[in-house]
């Protein structure tokens, strides 16, 4: 189990810049073409049947009086533009906690991220019965955060550090024990009913307001990420190096911390126990780009935006007219790609 | 065998066989209706009246055997896993068996029983079968995905974390199909909670899981030698392989009979284990035994607590083993190199 010796099979490929740049504006801009067209297709398929033209009337000439604009305004949009975001947040946070802890099974929904947020929902909510939007919001903030840094602490303080069968395990047990406490307490205090909404929730519920939310809180993390993202290159192949290059890297780190905090805090407050894509997304990022982080995160963001919104329309189209939770859908995905990890040569294991 | 060690090995096995009587005589008092102690007693000998004797008979007594068998079972189809596994922290329902069985159960109830609440009687007897099934599919499917010129203990746990994650995600479709009331039904039997307890599942499960563990007891020998690494084990002659499928049959056999009863209890196989190799060393003709009455000891307290700690709310039995549980393990992780 010595895990922070080797990092990710990157090493060689920092050299090769210009692979990276090409490869990354390729994704970037391919995915960004793939994510457009799905955006589109997110917001047109539902019950009401609704054609593209009617969706780009819906953008360019808005008319209240319409049923089919009001729907396209009102849910369809904000979820669809929601989905992007979440599944971007989740993506990029995915790739800095790999960046930082050179751990390939470091991902938000593995490290009892999601648990803490529905820990901090349940006692706000059995304990402050009269919490509005924005207090449950901060609430599954402070949660996420308590989630990810007792995950953080047992890796400090355990010996030989945060191996990735650790990091697995720590998050297993963590999230375990936060929601069987959760689940204690709204059994008590009779919430379990409204905690449903948030368990199964997905992105059904995500109205312009949670949007807002999402955006201000998540384009803070995804500049801070921008701006840590050439010292985790670095930081990437090994603390000595990074250190012997003059980095801080308790600043670094530091900085990691709050991105990750910011970007899974949000996309939790508003779309639940969304499980894998911060795991599986960075990973197919950095197998086509290389190991240069400037494009890995970007990348990773588009990547992980598209995948969501194919999932949430495949969560819609799998068992309608009923929706299938989309963290279900993200499960399946993310499953075997976390299978194929844990057999995967031990690289950076 | 040493003379000392014999003698503290009696002396556990008295001291838990006292604790665990004592813990059933508080248990038969406690609940919602209360029972005093002398009301217990005449009715244990027939003299009661009628609302005492269904209220112990019917639904105390049942409960109460099933969890100290459920208790019993996972906890040495822990000591089994770690055993074979070389690995301490395996556990059941880490490694995605418990769910793999809960999965099996569901399908089940979904396809055959349509409700949660109305179980047919051929249903009861029906479930153990399916759980058994779930438990053996995810086993094989762990199994063979963990395997690579070999079983690495390593490999083995992040893979089981990864079928446990699968089998979730599919019992979440499922469960959602179901009618609202099942739907929370279903979420509470898979956080672990010892369900629909009467003496017909009792009659099911108990010569099932009674048989099976006086057979782990009887392979300790191989399990020592196992221990002692591969090639020892095969230098004395032992098809390795063949026994440790046998004995993973025989764990997964046990988790799946549990669960059928008591849901998807986690952590209970992995701590009971470790308690009893801390008070009596590892050899397994000692420890296994401490282990299964220590598990069953467990399991009847945190139903208990359950049952009355937050009365009129009763606490699944799987949540109270997993706030009383985690700490431990992630203390054990924190130390396991």
């Amino acid at each position: 189990m010595n895990g922070n010796s080797s990092g990710q099979a990157n090493g060689t490929a920092i050299t090769h810049k210009s692979k990276s740049s090409l490869a990354g504006l390729l994704v970037l801009l391919g995915g960004a073409i793939a994510l457009i067209l799905s955006l589109a297709a997110s917001i047109a398929y539902g019950a009401a049947e609704i054609t593209i033209p009617t969706v780009w009337e819906a953008v360019v000439h808005f008319n209240p009086e319409i049923a089919s604009h009001q729907i396209i305004q009102e849910l369809r949009i904000p979820r669809a533009l929601g989905g992007a975001l979440v599944g971007a947040f989740l993506a990029v946070s995915g790739a800095v906690m790999q960046g930082l802890t050179r751990n390939p099974l470091a991902s938000p929904s593995i490290m009892g991220v999601t648990d803490g947020a529905a820990f901090a929902l349940v006692l706000t909510l059995a304990f402050f019965p009269a919490a509005t939007m924005m207090g449950l919001t901060f609430a599954s903030f402070a949660g996420a955060g308590l989630g990810v840094v007792i995950v953080f602490m047992i890796g400090a303080f355990s010996t030989g550090g945060l191996t990735p069968v650790k990091l697995a395990l720590a998050g297993v047990a963590v999230g375990s024990m936060l929601s069987a406490i959760s689940s204690a307490v709204a059994l008590h205090f009779q919430v379990a009913k409204n905690m449903g909404f948030w368990y199964a929730g997905g992105l059904t519920s995500v109205s312009w307001t949670s949007v807002q939310i999402l955006a201000a809180a998540g384009l803070a993390g995804l500049l801070l990420a921008m701006f840590i993202s050439r010292s985790i290159t670095i930081l990437s192949l090994g603390e000595e190096v990074s250190k012997g290059l003059g980095q801080n890297t308790f600043l670094v780190k530091s900085i990691g911390v709050i991105v990750v905090l910011l970007l899974t805090g949000a996309a939790v407050s508003i779309a639940g126990a969304v499980g894998f894509i911060g795991l599986v997304i960075p990973h197919i990022a950095r197998f086509i780009i290389g190991s240069d982080y400037r494009w890995i995160i970007p990348g990773s963001a588009v990547l992980g935006a598209l995948l969501l919104v194919l999932s949430d329309i495949a969560a819609r189209m799998v068992n309608a007219p009923f929706e299938t939770p989309v963290g279900a859908i993200t499960a399946i995905i993310g499953v075997p790609f976390f299978l194929y990890l844990a057999r995967g040569e031990r690289r950076g294991l | 065998m040493n003379k000392e060690k014999r003698n503290r090995f009696i002396a556990i096995i008295t001291l838990l066989s006292l604790l665990i009587t004592v813990l059933f005589i508080i248990s038969l008092n406690m609940g919602v209706v209360r029972i005093a102690p002398l009301d217990v007693f005449k009715t244990l000998v027939g003299l009661g009246n009628d609302r005492d004797e269904l209220v112990l008979f019917d639904f105390r007594l049942p409960r109460m055997v099933l969890a100290l068998l459920i208790g019993a079972g996972l906890a040495m189809s822990g000591a089994i896993l770690q055993g074979v596994s070389k690995n301490d922290l395996a556990d059941p329902g880490i490694l995605g068996i418990n769910t793999g069985a809960g999965f099996a159960v569901i399908l089940f109830i979904y396809f055959f029983q349509g409700s949660m609440m109305a179980v047919s009687t051929l249903g009861i007897f029906l479930m153990p079968l399916f759980a058994l099934i779930g438990a053996v599919t995810a086993a094989l499917i762990i199994y063979v995905l963990a395997w690579k010129k070999g079983i690495d203990p390593i490999r083995l746990i992040l893979v089981g974390i990864g079928v446990n994650a699968g089998f979730g995600a599919a019992i979440i479709i499922f469960q959602l199909k179901m009618n609202p009331q099942d739907f929370m039904q279903a979420a509470v039997w898979l956080s672990g909670d010892i369900w629909g307890a009467n003496w017909k599942v009792v009659s099911v499960l108990a010569p099932l899981i009674l048989i099976l563990i006086p057979i782990a007891f009887y392979k300790s020998h191989m399990l020592n030698l196992m221990n002692l690494g591969d090639s020892v084990a095969v230098g004395l002659g032992i098809r390795v392989e063949r026994e440790r499928r046998l004995l993973l049959m025989l764990a997964v056999a046990l988790a799946g009979f549990s669960v059928a009863a008591g849901g998807g209890i986690t952590f209970l196989g992995l701590v009971a284990p470790h308690i009893a190799k801390k008070v009596i060393g590892p050899k397994h003709q000692l420890f296994l035994p401490i282990t299964a009455l220590l598990g069953a000891f467990l399991l009847l307290l945190a139903d208990t607590l359950g049952k009355n700690l937050l009365a009129p709310t009763e606490i699944p039995v799987g949540i109270v083993v997993a706030i009383l549980s985690a700490p431990y393990f992630i203390y054990l992780l924190m130390k396991v190199k």
